[in-house]
């Protein structure tokens, strides 16, 4: 990068620094860093949630409440006792399914903005599976329910891969366009075939048979459901140290043409990818159903597939870490509808996580960066 | 006033389009200059809350609006001192503003749940312009915010094709080393843009709560914003067509309650899904019929420009 206006015998008077530089020189700068130094990541995130905090509490004084007060409360409605220890994990359940399905498209920088509507349509097809098949055992109808569950995501996925990958349909729009279009496609079946004509024009179903139930752990309300989650947690696991394929899309999310001189079908893998992406949201649609609401009705997800986004960028795909941090945020909204209950502010937890998200990306850019002191020279001089 | 369906049809498409008119303008801007910013739908939350919020504290919709439009602008700047200065990812970014936006205006939004407005904009029927036979009642007839989207879409057509900052801004968009060296001042552009950007995301988003509904609603945009971004790309970044492209899907969103009136009847859930199936549609046919290119898409659209990097 040599921009040197070259003057002859009297030298350069002008270097590129005091051409293109900010007129004042600062002995402090900020300079990108090869690579990011793993624990300086932690204590980034860490200060990120803090920060978040710390501004939520602004708001929460705006409004008039003490945010101490606040956290406690929600701190204890979400880990304070055994009972409310369950309900933080029965919450986390669906939520580190979706993490985990949505880093399955991240790591190829695939923006999977769609768990939500797969979420939903995964537990429409294992609904289906329920209550048409009501004769089946339970060693039949779990694992049917999870096979259709899979599919049903897969497939709702697959609508916003293939002109993806074949394409280059911009998949975040589509994806989240089908989110609203699986849930008026829920309201649309509970309204009409899917009543349950005992349900006094409520818009429910039919309650699930006993063998379509996830079994409970005793000493609350988890539900096998939790084994499902670490069960994924672990295949993914495996793939991404071991497998070929998690080989093969770590390169295509760095490089897609790297990738494609590799003789890597990139169009291919990223149908693949989306496809298990929205397979396993369709997975914690039908855990929720199964374990937890026994039965399809309206809008049975509070937004799992998008608290779901910022779990896995926080946890930066990393299975093990997306369950610890879903445990986290399970926590968050858990506390959240408890403090409604006291009569403070609901929407804290869905204001609390946006925030996060904010300060985590924020510091993750400086995770980027490290302060470097420089001589600031006089004259015109080399400045490498 | 005519209650002939057809009228009544395209006059309500004008009113439901207008919120989007206002964000895919400041998306357009946005976009020309090089910056993607998908947090549109957390901007107009932000500025349907702010709006609201500010109208009735106040009692005047006007100084709501300018709140709007300030809020919907200060989350922009968020988003580029994080996409521009700091060079993160314009796609997370903008993510993230979208449920930063969304969880943020739930909070503020809580008090004025149900909470009816005391201000808002009046339809106001033009004079001369309003009495045109069919033309009057379905462009002349509506609130005041409208008649300023008729302006600003032909003030933004002047802007990029006919000034000389216009020129700059595409310059900057499509080749933003070049435009560096020619001595444009890259940064300030893309701030300048993002805000605007953001400023009229949230003026989209106040018209929703102050007139067209007008209420507050948790969540009340419904994934508008994000049918602005792609309506950007329908448009193909340009101010008219991106006029046409609004209206076109502001129809979609009142068919429903329409088709009664032409005595069809269709599931209600199946005509709410419409607006979204549109958009996955459009976004299809518009990127098979552009082969590998978009046309029209500033070349360096999505790119943070790093001047160390050139």
């Amino acid at each position: 990068m040599n921009r040197r206006i070259d003057y002859g015998d009297q030298g350069s008077i002008f270097s590129d620094d005091d051409i293109f530089a900010p007129k004042k020189r600062f002995p402090l700068t900020i300079e990108k860093r090869k690579t990011p130094v793993l624990w300086q990541t932690l204590l980034l995130n860490l200060l990120a949630v803090v920060a978040a905090f710390c501004v939520g509490a602004v708001f929460l004084k705006l409004s008039g409440f003490s945010p101490l007060n606040v956290y406690l409360m929600m701190f204890d409605g979400a880990f304070g006792s055994s009972y409310a220890i369950s309900e933080t994990i029965v919450k986390a359940i669906p939520l580190m399914l979706c993490a985990l399905g949505i880093a399955v498209a991240f790591r190829m920088n695939l923006w999977n903005i769609g768990a939500e509507g797969q979420l939903y349509m995964g537990g429409l097809a294992a609904g289906w599976v329920a209550l048409s098949f009501t004769g089946l055992p339970m060693f039949v109808m779990i694992p049917a329910m999870m096979l259709a569950a899979f599919i049903g995501g897969a497939f709702w996925a697959m609508i916003a891969a293939v002109p993806r990958a074949y394409l280059g349909t911009n998949e975040t729009i589509v994806t989240l366009m089908l989110n609203y279009i699986a849930i008026f496609f829920t309201d649309y079946l509970l309204h009409g075939a899917w009543r349950d004509p005992a349900a006094q024009n409520f818009p429910l179903s039919r309650e699930f048979v006993p063998a379509a139930w996830l079994p409970v752990l005793p000493g609350g309300r988890v539900h096998m459901g939790l084994f499902i989650g670490i069960g994924v947690a672990l295949v993914l696991y495996l793939v991404y140290k071991y497998g070929k394929w998690g080989y093969e899309t770590a390169i295509i999310g760095e490089s897609p043409e790297a990738a494609r001189y590799a003789g890597i079908d990139v169009a291919k893998n990223i149908v693949l990818a989306l496809a298990i992406s929205g397979g396993i949201a369709g997975l914690a649609g039908m855990t929720e159903l199964s374990g937890i609401i026994h039965r399809v009705q309206p809008n049975f997800s509070p937004g799992y597939g998008y608290t779901a986004i910022i779990i896995a960028w926080l946890a930066k795909l990393n299975p093990w870490a997306t369950i610890l941090v879903s445990i986290l945020f399970g926590g968050l909204l858990v506390g959240g509808y408890s403090i409604q209950l006291a009569g403070l502010p609901g929407a804290t937890a869905a204001m609390l996580q946006g925030t996060v998200l904010f300060f985590v990306l924020g510091f993750d850019i400086l995770a980027g960066y490290r302060i470097v002191f420089r001589r600031v020279k006089k004259s015109g001089g080399d400045a490498q | 006033m005519s209650q002939d369906p057809v009228i009544m049809l395209l006059s309500t498409a004008i009113i439901a389009g207008t919120p989007l008119l206002y964000a895919a303008l400041g998306e357009l801007l946005c976009e020309r200059s090089g910056n993607l910013n998908l947090g549109v739908e957390g901007m107009m939350l932000i500025g349907a809350v702010g709006g609201f919020a500010v109208t009735a504290m106040t009692g005047n919709a006007w100084i709501g609006l300018l709140a709007a439009m300030l809020c919907g602008g200060v989350l922009a700047l968020i988003h580029a001192f994080l996409t521009i200065t700091l060079r993160a990812s314009q796609v997370v970014s903008g993510l993230a503003m979208v449920l930063f936006g969304t969880g943020l205006s739930s909070y503020l939004g809580k008090p004025f749940i149900g909470f009816p407005s005391p201000a808002t904009f009046a339809a106001i029927k033009l004079p001369l312009l309003g009495d045109i036979p069919y033309i009057g009642p379905i462009f002349f007839a509506h609130d005041m915010l409208v008649y300023i989207s008729y302006f600003l879409t032909f003030i933004v057509w002047i802007y990029l094709y006919r000034t000389r900052f216009g020129l700059h801004l595409r310059a900057v968009g499509e080749n933003p080393a070049a435009a560096d060296a020619m001595g444009i001042n890259v940064f300030l552009y893309r701030y300048v843009h993002v805000f605007l950007g953001g400023v009229l995301a949230g003026v989209g988003g106040a018209y929703l709560s102050l007139s067209y509904a007008p209420s507050w609603l948790e969540n009340m945009t419904a994934g508008r914003g994000w049918i602005a971004v792609a309506l950007v790309i329908f448009a193909t970044w340009d101010p008219l067509r991106a006029m046409l492209g609004a209206y076109l899907f502001g129809a979609l969103d009142v068919l429903g309650f329409r088709l009664q009136t032409f005595g069809i009847t269709v599931s209600p859930f199946f005509l709410q899904m419409l607006p979204y199936i549109f958009t996955i549609v459009v976004l299809i046919i518009i990127t098979y019929g552009a082969a590998k290119k978009f046309r029209g898409q500033p070349a360096a659209l999505g790119v943070p420009y790093d001047r160390e990097e050139r």
